[in-house]
């Protein structure tokens, strides 16, 4: 029966359906409209070609895309070597044991189950002025006033914060995954010839982990470079255009001014990034984590 | 970065040996404990705001719990019996069950095609599938707010704010993420037992229903709990794509940011009311979180 390939190709049809439909279709759609002019609210609201690559050249001296592309990958790098540190240091933690262990590992694990757009909302109630708790305590406290509604430094720092308390459990959790599934020979071995922690931990423990590790920074630049929902929450992408990440310019360009031709393109841009600099960094850990073994 | 190194070298005395003093044990839990705050607090801020008037949170933040004495319950009743969120409620209800139900059902018959099966370019499709789940959502806006208005068309019926929208959309991101925690599991059961039953003369759905369901049934509830938790949680996406009658429980909160004049505790009640599944399920998925975000790359 498994030699007739039909049914297997019966089998996986309704799949391929869908994810042409819904994935590869919208594609397809938006690398043909990137290569129009077209804003439905323009005088001449229908589609106009002016030149093969019309839309790109304009963006390619659009500054503010270019910035918001900058910006988000300013963020990621930012969160993901905060994220990596401080989630490494809680992974190796709790391979001991101690008191509530259990506890303090579910508690951990609640952020990550909690919409973004709840995430951003909590973080709202929390830090808003007039409001929130943390504009008060660091006020009385500490004498600093925030106020990210007006800041452009705070508010890109708020995002990052917020960031870090969403996503570190899953760098933790994952960590930890890989940590106790090493093979304890390689540390028995090292024990007896004498090395000390330090250079246990970074020529046994972090070679090790390459693989993990590799699994760990992909999903969470994937991740934190198509962040919408959190930021779109908290400070809609201000004060000005400091939290202004590429999703959510993509989204004010084509929703709020209808440029539906330059969004396009952005898109394209976009995906092409994203997919450029993780290839990039996958080939880079690849190829680092073959020269190491 | 000194403190951290520091910490470092002290709890991980290679690998997992056992001997540790008092101190460490003492230092670590103490760690954790301001760490759980940290997480807790902000969520217990969200709660106070929930149950309070509006007068109430005017002026200095008040910390104390004083929900265990008096609930403001209008801000729960106001939305969900008044307005129009218990309809968003229903909604995200009706899309995210069927849209686990789904995912679940097509991630399993394909997984199993190519588990089994010698299909050419089965690998591409593999990879494609992945694709699918790493694009960024934003990319992909435009062209799914005009496909759906104008093109996908069926007479007067069009796809915009659907909930079968909505319900064939979120196949985009769970069912590559269905296909790949399933094809771990669906790989461990042994060919040999399908092959036995063909000679036996089952048939496909025979094979379904007696050996691979009952074998996979852990992994199957696993996914179909996760993508419903991903469909609930999804908000960009429901929020272009729907307009009035089909807006979900995240679109809904969006909304309080732009009136004027925010009523915080509504808000408040609102999230805290869309927490609830992923509270509901934090038990049951908590050890294989790390299998599904990481699509099975790595085991939790």
């Amino acid at each position: 029966m498994f030699s007739n390939n039909k049914k297997g190709w019966l089998l996986l049809s309704p799949t391929i359906f869908i994810l042409i439909i819904v994935g590869l279709v919208p594609f397809f759609y938006v690398l043909y409209v990137g290569f129009f002019k077209w804003n439905p609210l323009a005088v001449d609201p229908s589609m106009q070609f002016e030149g093969f690559g019309f839309n790109y050249r304009r963006l390619i001296f659009d500054g503010v895309f270019l910035e918001s592309i900058w910006r988000s990958i300013k963020f990621s790098v930012v969160t993901l070597t905060l994220e990596l540190s401080l989630g490494f240091l809680l992974a190796l933690s709790l391979l001991s044991s101690f008191p509530l262990k259990k506890f303090f590992r579910g508690v951990h694990t609640l952020p990550l189950v909690i919409a973004p757009i709840v995430v951003g909302s909590i973080f709202k109630l929390f830090t808003v002025q007039g409001l929130g708790p943390l504009p008060h305590l660091l006020k009385d406290y500490f004498g600093y006033t925030l106020n990210y509604g007006m800041n452009a430094e705070q508010a890109f720092w708020m995002i990052v914060i917020m960031d870090i308390w969403h996503w570190t459990p899953f760098v933790t959790l994952t960590l930890l995954a890989g940590l106790s599934a090493l093979p304890q020979d390689p540390y028995e071995s090292a024990k007896i010839d004498g090395a000390n922690n330090f250079q246990i931990f970074l020529y046994i423990t972090i070679p090790m982990m390459v693989p993990v590790l590799i699994v760990v920074i992909f999903i969470r630049l994937m991740d934190s470079l198509k962040i919408v929902d959190e930021v779109w929450m908290l400070t809609g992408g201000g004060p000005g255009y400091a939290t202004r990440f590429t999703g959510i310019h993509i989204w004010k360009e084509v929703f709020e001014k209808r440029y539906y031709g330059l969004g396009s393109a952005m898109s394209i841009l976009y995906l092409y990034i994203t997919i450029v600099i993780c290839w990039i960094l996958y080939s880079v850990m690849v190829s680092r984590g073959k020269s190491e073994d | 970065m000194l403190f951290a190194g520091f910490y470092t070298a002290l709890w991980f005395q290679g690998g997992k040996v056992k001997t540790r003093n008092l101190f460490t044990k003492f230092g670590t839990t103490f760690l954790w404990s301001i760490l759980t705050i940290i997480t807790l607090f902000p969520i217990y801020w969200m709660i106070l705001v929930s149950t309070r008037t509006p007068v109430e949170l005017f002026g200095k933040p008040d910390l104390s719990p004083t929900f265990l004495e008096k609930v403001h319950w209008k801000n729960f009743t106001k939305p969900f019996l008044d307005g129009v969120y218990s309809d968003y409620l229903f909604n995200s209800i009706i899309v995210a069950t069927s849209n686990a139900a789904l995912v679940t059902v097509l991630a399993l018959m394909a997984t199993y095609a190519l588990s089994r099966f010698k299909l050419a370019g089965s690998e591409s499709i593999f990879f494609w599938t992945m694709t699918n789940r790493m694009a960024p959502p934003a990319a992909f806006l435009l062209p799914l707010f005009l496909l759906f208005s104008t093109v996908f068309k069926f007479g007067d019926f069009t796809l915009f704010d659907t909930k079968i929208g909505l319900i064939l959309l979120y196949c985009v991101f769970n069912l590559p993420f269905a296909i790949w925690l399933l094809k771990g599991i669906i790989d461990g059961i042994p060919k040999e037992l399908d092959e036995a039953m063909v000679v036996d003369g089952a048939n496909l759905f025979t094979i379904f229903r007696k050996l691979i369901i009952p074998l996979a049934a852990p992994g199957i509830a696993v996914t179909s709990l996760l993508s419903f938790l991903f469909a609930w949680n999804e908000y960009l996406l429901a929020s272009t794509l729907t307009s009035v009658y089909a807006r979900t429980i995240p679109t809904g909160l969006s909304e309080f940011v732009t009136t004027t004049g925010t009523n915080w505790g509504t808000m408040a009640a609102v999230a805290l009311v869309s927490m609830i599944p992923a509270l509901l399920f934090l038990f049951a998925v908590q050890k294989h979180i790390v299998a599904g975000l990481t699509f099975g790359a790595v085991k939790g």
